[in-house]
């Protein structure tokens, strides 16, 4: 399988040389000729208006594999302290949708101790079947063993896709399960939908540092797994007359487990995690130093908010990473977002971007925050925090 | 302008610029301030290998010439010339043990040294010793096996930060220009002190003391070469390291001219950058060919000494003369185009104009240069009749 | 102690722009880069050596290339580098990669610890460390930023989690992904740069490495891109005028009037 330039239609544009993230389309007598660096992701193809770029050589149907037993959309309920985790709840959302495009049931994964009333709740959530694994030896989470469980369920039972959170606890084993299970996986996607003509699940998400959305499927292997950010996908509504099954699963330790948590120590220094806030005011770079961070709590606390940063900022020491908001922080998607001395870079704009409206203050008028904020003013922003300050306390009354 | 360096010289070039850019430009304004001697950054380029760099591999050097370290101090001078000053003076305090110390002497000094594990100084300057550096009154006397200094150096550049000073002492105070020696004296030796450190107009990263000597007693090994020779190893170190300061003029002429052409070409008066007007736009001009100049003249002198010559000391004066005039001319004009805002200390020049100064006084002022040029022109007129 | 750190060589996103009219990505004068998380798996690898002795091996799976990225890690200090590279590896997705890379470091002889940056900056999946972990069939800890200790074949660390960090234990050989807050990593050496300038980098086929080559490669990846396309712009938006009062008294209204506040 390949990627070829139609020599007879190319018209020599060049549009497709730059179109390459991997740099492998250079010219050859005024035409375009793919290199050797081509990872076949087909940017050039999109990108040519000609339409004088084509993947050829269609592989082989490796359908040797019948995947048509592979059925059911399957969701990590991840849990903690015994609590359900939100992410968890958006992904039942997602995969009740998937579920039913696919006619399939919704089952989730619910590993830990203790947990068995709550198991009922993820029923309401939208769960067909949750398969419980309550013991002792579960209550914390270890790599060893909490993915030795779900590779065994997975081997049995044959969900034909596997949604995860991707938290702490997600990026630590379910690309463990994936490996084990030689089958795809697609880490932080922000939209997943059924192909309808092949049932495959496209899995978009950002590349590039943001710079690119990549769409991924899985075409061979089962089952399709994918992990999705908290707050991308919208939680499932709660239906308490819903019905379902709950299966107990029998655990039972093989072998030692090489690795063991000694303790937790939590971090959290504001009072609201950013993650959950419905306001967030962020401060960036502009800010122009510690000293005038004091402006974003005042904001935040006028408007019952919590305050975030970017790379920037925290980078200097302003303000702890668990703050920082961005394609290395945290993803947030509030109602309002207030993005102050923040230039918009994409790295830090591909956090955030799915807030419902955000304003911008920044003096350079050409910052990028420009191009994704709801509102924008142009000015200092240690002089518009306070008059913003005072005026949103006069609003409140 | 293409100097058609090296592969090697380009390296070094590029990681010292990467010093200079990731780790001084961030913290020059605070040493600056606060007088404050840059030991994180004399340690980031000690794990780099810059302090080794003209020392001979069997030292656990890089075995290179003078070329390289000037390219590596031009570089550093760009960003902070304290901090240069401080790179450039370990190379004096260690030249009298490379050029005439004993085996021993280089195999118990030199690899430290190379490794930036130990810092030196040179001591020779006294009160009464500047340019008349034939004033020196620090005696040093052999008692049995070992030598007994006293007396007090000042204006010693890495005074109390270095651990290895080689230091100019009378040894005999009858045979005047033959009567003097150099010593390597260890800090932490007793009778061995520093004086306050100096509150200085520029170059304030820089530590410069009285090195105060009361009794000091160091082993007799202790000695450079052959007592009397004392004056011939201070010039020698002076001859090599003279050029050294004219790359720090060119450095910080560089620096200059690039902080405010930068400036220049945002600030707008009258409707326009400042940049389209022709009074900007010629001071500039003389600025850029002055330093090209001035930093061509340092390399040909580099190249010569590297080549084995054998008396470049008029071309090294003429080096140092020529390319810290430059820098001091260089930066007074970059503070005059940024004009306001080049007075204030927001901005870097004018730092830059205070560090300039030093390098046309130290090392053997201005004058004395122009005294070396001229007397070996005239030495060579009447060779040639 | 014998420590193996993976590597990537990657162009550097940060410069990469997008031109707004043509949607295509602007990759002229983009440079290829060592991975960044990388340089603080290599930092931690030299301190640990530092600290117990021993070896740091930098390997990379990649094109002929990816050599530049191990001189980078030379000139940082490593001892030694390894480069897989074979037109067999090209198109692989994270878990051929994974696979090419874990039948690679099994030929390199036995190691107490491989250490990984946390992500790559192109794919961003961070998916590699804890795939080929699995395959190695050894312990995977994620987002260390802290090494407490090293002893008697265990390993204490300090796992980074969303909302504070875990102590964790971990029997050796282990693999680990960093992150920044780990340590700063080292300018490179002009020793050690002479030293890169000079080396000629061992490079491993997919049949050095006994890898099989089904599982290599874009034949080998269960996942493929169908699609890449940029993000959906916002649109222009409004850019308030006025005096600063006047201008926050409108951006107040709306909040208000959209019953946000």
């Amino acid at each position: 399988m390949s990627v070829q330039v139609i020599s007879n239609t190319c018209t020599g544009c060049e549009t497709c040389v730059s179109a390459c993230p991997f740099g492998a389309i250079e010219m050859r007598d005024g035409k375009a000729f793919i290199t050797e660096s081509c990872t076949l992701c087909g940017a050039c193809i999109e990108a040519c208006e000609f339409k004088a770029i084509e993947r050829t050589g269609e592989e082989a149907a490796a359908a040797a594999k019948d995947l048509s037993v592979f059925k059911g959309v399957w969701v990590y309920a991840e849990q903690h302290k015994g609590g359900i985790s939100s992410v968890a709840l958006e992904l039942l959302g997602e995969g009740r949708k998937l579920a039913d495009k696919r006619n399939a049931k919704l089952s989730a994964v619910f590993i830990g101790h203790g947990i068995k009333e709550k198991a009922k709740d993820l029923i309401a959530y939208g769960a067909d079947v949750v398969y419980l694994a309550d013991d002792p030896a579960l209550k914390d989470f270890n790599d060893d063993s909490y993915s030795a469980v779900l590779t065994t369920l997975a081997t049995l039972h044959k969900p034909e896709i596997i949604l995860a959170g991707a938290t702490a606890i997600g990026r630590s084993f379910i690309p463990k399960v994936a490996a084990k299970l030689y089958t795809g996986l697609t880490a932080d996607c922000t939209m997943l939908d059924i192909d309808p003509e092949t049932g495959n699940l496209h899995q978009t998400r950002p590349a590039f540092g943001g710079n690119i959305m990549a769409t991924i499927v899985s075409p061979n292997h089962r089952p399709q797994m994918a992990t999705v950010r908290h707050k991308v996908m919208k939680p499932a509504p709660r239906d308490d007359a819903r019905t379902g099954d709950i299966i107990d699963v029998k655990f039972s330790q093989t072998g030692d487990l090489r690795t063991r948590v000694i303790k937790t120590v939590e971090e959290l220094t504001e009072t609201v995690n950013i993650c959950e806030a419905n306001i967030i005011v962020a401060g960036g770079r502009g800010m122009g130093g510690v000293k005038n961070l004091h402006l974003l709590e005042e904001l935040a606390k006028v408007l019952g908010g919590a305050v975030a940063a970017t790379r920037g900022a925290v980078d200097e020491g302003w303000i702890p990473y668990s703050h920082q908001v961005g394609q290395t922080g945290k993803t947030v998607c509030p109602k309002l977002y207030i993005a102050c001395g923040i230039s918009g870079a994409i790295q830090h704009v591909a956090g955030m971007q799915s807030s419902d409206v955000i304003v911008a203050i920044n003096k350079d008028p050409d910052a990028p925050i420009f191009s994704v904020a709801t509102y924008g003013i142009v000015g200092d922003v240690l002089e518009v925090l306070p008059v913003m300050i005072r005026k949103f306390k006069e609003a409140r009354g | 302008m293409d100097y058609l360096l090296t592969e090697d010289q380009i390296m070094i070039r590029d990681l010292a610029r990467q010093i200079a850019v990731e780790k001084i430009v961030p913290v020059r304004a605070e040493l600056d301030e606060q007088n404050k001697f840059p030991t994180d950054i004399m340690k980031a380029m000690a794990q780099a290998d810059l302090f080794g760099i003209y020392i001979p591999e069997e030292y656990g050097g890089l075995g290179k010439k003078s070329l390289d370290l000037y390219i590596a101090i031009e570089e550093i001078s760009k960003a902070c010339v304290g901090v240069s000053t401080s790179y450039a003076a370990n190379a004096l305090g260690t030249y009298p043990i490379l050029l005439h110390g004993s085996d021993a002497q280089k195999k118990k000094y030199l690899p430290d040294i190379a490794s930036g594990k130990n810092l030196a100084a040179f001591g020779l300057t006294e009160a009464n010793a500047g340019s008349d550096a034939g004033g020196v009154q620090t005696t040093a006397k052999l008692e049995g096996n070992e030598y007994v200094l006293n007396g007090t150096k000042q204006w010693i550049t890495n005074g109390g930060e270095a651990q290895i000073y080689t230091v100019i002492a009378i040894t005999d105070k009858t045979k005047g220009a033959r009567g003097a020696s150099c010593f390597i004296v260890e800090r932490g030796t007793p009778g061995f002190t520093f004086g306050k450190k100096e509150n200085k107009m520029g170059i304030r990263a820089s530590s410069t003391t009285e090195l105060i000597f009361n009794n000091c007693r160091i082993p007799k090994e202790n000695l450079i070469a052959k007592e009397g020779l004392g004056f011939i190893v201070a010039m020698k170190t002076l001859d090599c390291s003279r050029a050294g300061v004219g790359a720090q003029g060119v450095g910080v002429a560089q620096g200059a001219i690039d902080e405010c052409i930068k400036f220049a070409k945002g600030r707008v008066q009258f409707g326009q950058p400042i940049t389209s007007f022709q009074a900007i736009q010629h001071m500039l001009a003389d600025m850029q060919t002055q330093t090209e100049a001035a930093r061509a003249l340092v390399y040909a002198v580099a190249r010569m000494m590297d080549s084995g010559a054998k008396d470049f000391s008029r071309a090294s004066a003429m080096a140092k003369l020529f390319a810290t005039d430059t820098g001091m001319k260089v930066t007074t004009d970059a503070v005059q185009i940024m004009g306001g805002s080049g007075y204030m200390k927001e901005y870097p020049v004018e730092k830059m104009m205070r560090d300039a100064k030093i390098l046309q006084i130290y090392e053997g002022t201005n004058q004395i240069q122009r005294n070396v040029i001229a007397l070996d022109m005239i030495k060579e007129a009447t060779r040639q009749k | 102690m014998n420590i193996i750190v993976l590597v990537k060589q990657v162009p550097d996103t940060s410069e990469v722009k997008i031109n707004r009219e043509t949607n295509t990505l602007i990759r002229d004068g983009v440079p290829s880069i060592i991975n960044p998380f990388d340089m603080y798996a290599l930092e931690e690898a030299l301190r640990l050596r530092e600290q117990h002795g021993g070896k740091v091996t930098a390997v990379t799976m990649g094109p002929p290339q990816a050599a530049d990225a191990l001189k980078e890690a030379v000139a940082m200090g490593v001892d030694d580098v390894v480069l897989f590279s074979d037109r067999a590896f090209a198109g692989a997705d994270t878990w051929a990669t994974s696979y090419a890379l874990a039948q690679g470091i099994k030929k390199l002889g036995p190691y107490d610890l491989v250490i990984a940056g946390k992500q790559a900056i192109d794919g961003d999946t961070a998916q590699v460390g804890p795939e080929t972990a699995d395959m190695l069939g050894i312990p995977f800890i994620a987002y260390i930023k802290k090494i407490e200790a090293i002893a008697g074949g265990k390993m204490t660390v300090e796992r980074m989690m969303d909302d504070g960090y875990d102590v964790v234990e971990s029997s050796l050989p282990a693999l680990i992904t960093v992150v920044k807050e780990i340590n700063q990593p080292r300018l490179p050496s002009l020793k050690g740069k002479m030293k890169a300038k000079n080396l000629k980098v061992t490079t491993m086929t997919a049949k050095d490495i006994n890898a099989d080559e089904n599982m290599l490669g874009l034949k080998g990846s269960p996942t493929k891109v169908v699609r890449i396309f940029p993000p959906a712009p916002r649109g222009q938006r409004e850019i308030l005028s006025g005096t600063i009062e006047q201008q926050v008294e409108q951006v107040v209204k709306k909040l208000k009037e959209q019953s946000l506040v």
